[in-house]
């Protein structure tokens, strides 16, 4: 199993002032492998998405990517694989630069690390856009006249501009539609099981981590409460605040509802 | 791959294209440049256009009238008013440009480098830029005069460094706030520098702002210009409209009208920057919304508003309430023909995508639609009275008292600036008329009753000491400080932790049955519907595609639209198993 582990984080660290953000975080991620981070507002998980992204400080620990230490180095400084690194953000409306083409955004990535000049990075737009399954004449518009589940398909094609091994995703579903959202976490399925990028899935909603992910991590007060197989930590959890938060989504079904509601409250009183 | 990179130029070209043409419809600013463009080509072509040299006498033309030679008449030194006025522009408007050139250059980069990178650079540079501010520009360039000489172009230098500082605090105020754009962050994850990134992602949003500063600057720096000039602070020999003016000044008894020539000249060129500047403005601020309609397009008459619902137990009957915003062709509907009816203490949940009119449904029995937006037929029975299209005055009357609200955002609708205690007895003493203590007595109850754990101290808070979720709390704790008999809700829980949102949807459940209030509950989320509605109107391109008890609902939905949206709910997946990857290899 550690051969295949592409990201290690070993007791991160994040300070912001005399804030504690994160604490003495470890966290693993196979190749291949999607591992949901799960966990309410001021968890910490976009903090750690972050500081793996190279956009966010780490105070102590290491990040290891292929056996480099990356914790702390801006990407652009990042060589080889650890280079492409990849993102996908939670808001599809800001994460595109309104004033650039689809095609502008998606060589970007590509002349920006040298991979190759603009006529080549020109010439794989069409392949990126035809990845997540959209008309090659979307090169030439801009992101206004694309719909929130077509931009977002956008950004995962520049996300695999540079064909990287792992892609941080951001609550990168949760500014969408529900019919939106599971045809766009499918299509990050579809993507893994050919290609065989790592996604580390960031996300409030255990419903889509469950979803998507092979690991759960649970993050709470920025430490990681329970990290194991999606099964288990989804259905079977060991930890008292998973448990709370796996009970707290409301199920839709008024039935099952009614028990869980029920399941909450108790649990509520017991703590 | 050449066609490819030969097709994508024109869409650029194309968007500022649109930029010009918006400016030139709009009457003001098709003015502006015609007279702008008249006054650029005369300052370039200058020698051919005029018929004498700027400084050829004619001691016999000494203040002569116009005619013979002299369109415009001579002036004090007998030379040709308008071969110096075509001149002049040339003198004036090259003054404008090196002010402009120096303020804009200075200022936006200095701008653009603290903006982005903050901290000490930001301190230091904001402190220079005060200072410079805090200089009278007129008394700095008097004593540049003293000791540099006569040269305008030196005192224009200086000018645009005094002016440097107004790009500097408008261009890092734009930086600020696009600098934590989710895009910029996407090109540093892209490995792109920060200069790269200041180059391509940030100096596009900036540059019609500017553009929009330089219009006005350059319309200052030629009237303070013109201003030195008048003064006698130039050089005499070069002919310029302030030293014209002068001139004319000095003759005045002898010929008042040669004083108009100049003056006009000035008055036009920086009436006409700041006319295209405005222009500008105007269309970047409409941004790509259908110019304003002029004149709103006449609305269907409303048809017969029909009888109050026979049944008392029914407390709203919607019947095929159409909402539409004016827009260029007439009326865009955003509501089609929606009926809903609500029984009181039934909890109603409003389901659907976005677009699909349920919050615009929710908003238009508030009476609280976006401007512009109106109820163009149907009607809205409220306990026996239709309240649709109600005039404000009344609709007031029933808001807060009879049918309340509960936000989406519970920060943004609680005002930073006041104490929460000040925001909920105000309403309780304009709607209630009671008096401020027995508010108070009753606020404090009702905080206690929506669960803060210390009312007093919520009491005398600002909002921005309690978590979104206790604001969530104080909101409905106003919602229901009148004894609503309906209550609104907006996605109420949407922003919230899912711990926090099982919570409050507890306390509303607890409040519904005690107080024995109907609720609309706007979501889109069927697990928020499950948990709290008693039946369910589902919509779609506003309209209820489906009315349902909310067990039938979720058992046997009959329309397709229903089916699908229940089937992309992510409950019960079968978690999916790693398979150890015998390559690393990444396809393309």
């Amino acid at each position: 199993m550690t051969d295949d582990v592409i990201v290690e984080c070993i007791d991160v660290n994040t300070h912001f002032g005399a804030l504690h953000i994160l604490k003495n975080v470890n966290l693993t991620v196979r190749a291949g492998e999607t591992v949901g981070l799960v966990g309410e507002s001021g968890s910490g998980k976009t903090t750690l998405g972050r500081a793996i992204l190279g956009i966010g400080p780490v105070s102590s620990g290491r990040i290891l990517f292929d056996r480099q230490d990356i914790a702390g180095v801006p990407p652009r400084d990042r060589k080889g694989n650890a280079a492409a690194i990849q993102a996908v953000f939670q808001d599809p409306y800001t994460s595109l630069n309104p004033s650039m083409t689809i095609e502008d955004i998606l060589t970007e990535p590509i002349i920006a690390r040298g991979q190759a000049g603009k006529a080549e990075a020109t010439a794989k737009v069409r392949t990126l856009l035809d990845q997540v399954a959209l008309p090659s004449d979307a090169a030439f518009r801009y992101p206004r006249e694309f719909s929130g589940g077509q931009r977002q398909r956008i950004a995962i094609a520049r996300a695999l501009a540079l064909s990287p091994h792992l892609i941080v995703c951001d609550e990168p579903v949760s500014a969408l539609d529900l019919s939106t959202q599971a045809r766009v976490l499918d299509l990050f399925i579809e993507i893994q099981e050919r290609t065989g990028v790592a996604y580390l899935f960031v996300s409030h909603d255990l419903a889509v981590v469950r979803h998507i992910s092979h690991r759960v991590a649970v993050m709470r007060g920025g430490g990681i409460v329970e990290f194991g197989d999606c099964d288990q930590v989804t259905a079977n959890p060991q930890h008292n605040y998973t448990r709370r938060l796996l009970l707290a989504a409301p199920v839709a079904d008024p039935v099952r509802q009614v028990e869980r509601r029920a399941a909450f409250r108790a649990l509520a009183m017991g703590a | 791959m050449t066609s490819a990179t030969q097709q994508q130029s024109p869409a650029p070209l194309a968007a500022r294209a649109g930029l010009l043409r918006s400016v030139l419809i709009n009457p003001l600013g098709l003015v502006a440049s015609i007279l702008l463009s008249i006054v650029v080509i005369t300052a370039i072509f200058a020698p051919l256009i005029a018929p004498f040299a700027p400084d050829d006498l004619q001691i016999f033309k000494v203040n002569a009238a116009p005619g013979d030679g002299y369109l415009l008449g001579g002036d004090g030194s007998g030379r040709d008013i308008f071969s110096r006025l075509v001149y002049g522009a040339r003198n004036t408007l090259i003054g404008a440009l090196i002010a402009v050139t120096v303020a804009a250059f200075v200022g936006v980069t200095a701008g653009l480098f603290a903006g982005y990178f903050g901290g000490r650079r930001e301190v230091v540079m904001s402190w220079i830029s005060d200072g410079l501010m805090s200089l009278p520009a007129l008394i700095v360039l008097l004593a540049f005069y003293q000791s540099l000489g006569s040269s305008i172009e030196i005192s224009m230098l200086v000018f645009g460094v005094m002016l440097a500082p107004g790009f500097y605090r408008l261009t890092r105020n734009l930086v600020n706030g696009v600098k934590h754009e989710l895009y910029v962050d996407a090109a540093r994850v892209s490995g792109l520098s920060d200069l790269r990134i200041i180059v391509r992602h940030i100096l596009l949003v900036i540059r019609a702002p500017v553009t929009i500063q330089v219009s006005v600057v350059a319309g200052i720096s030629i009237v303070i210009q013109s201003g030195l000039q008048f003064l006698g602070l130039g050089d005499t020999s070069i002919p310029t409209w302030g030293g014209m003016l002068q001139d004319a000044f000095a003759n005045m008894f002898v010929v008042p009208t040669a004083i108009l020539w100049p003056g006009l000249a000035i008055s036009v060129t920086v009436a006409s920057l700041v006319l295209l500047a405005n222009a500008i403005r105007d269309r970047l601020q409409q941004g790509n919304r259908p110019a304003a309609v002029t004149g709103l397009p006449e609305a269907i008459a409303k048809p017969a508003a029909g009888a109050a619902p026979v049944d008392k137990d029914v407390l709203l009957d919607v019947r095929d309430l159409v909402v539409g915003y004016p827009d260029k062709s007439g009326w865009t509907e955003v509501v089609k023909g929606v009926s809903l009816t609500l029984r009181r203490g039934e909890v109603l949940g409003l389901v659907g995508e976005s677009g699909s009119g349920k919050t615009q449904t929710a908003f238009a029995v508030l009476g609280l639609l976006s401007t512009g937006g109106r109820i163009l037929s149907g009607s809205t029975w409220f306990d026996g009275r239709d309240i649709a299209n109600l005039p404000e005055e009344d609709m007031r009357k029933l808001r807060g008292k009879r049918i309340a609200y509960v936000p989406q955002e519970p920060m943004s609708n609680l005002d930073p600036a006041f104490r929460i205690g000040y925001q909920l007895t105000e309403p309780m003493v304009t709607v209630l008329g009671i008096s401020k203590s027995e508010a108070r007595k009753r606020v404090l109850k009702l905080l206690e009753r929506v669960g803060m754990p210390d009312p007093l101290r919520t009491f005398s808070a600002y909002p921005h000491q309690i978590s979104g979720g206790m604001a969530q709390r104080v909101l409905i704790a106003r919602a229901i400080s009148c004894n609503p008999d309906l209550l609104i809700a907006d996605e109420p829980t949407t922003a919230l932790d899912v711990t926090v949102q099982a919570e409050v949807l507890d306390l509303l459940r607890d409040l519904q049955a005690e107080m024995n209030m109907s609720v609309i509950l706007v979501t889109h989320n069927f697990g928020v519907v499950a948990d709290i509605c008693h039946r369910v109107s589902v919509m779609k391109d506003g309209k209820v595609v489906e009315t349902n008890d909310v067990r039938r609902l979720f058992a046997a939905p009959q329309h397709d639209y229903t089916k699908m949206l229940l089937g992309a709910v992510l409950d019960d997946v079968t978690p999916r198993v790693y398979q150890p990857r015998s390559g690393r290899g990444v396809a393309a």
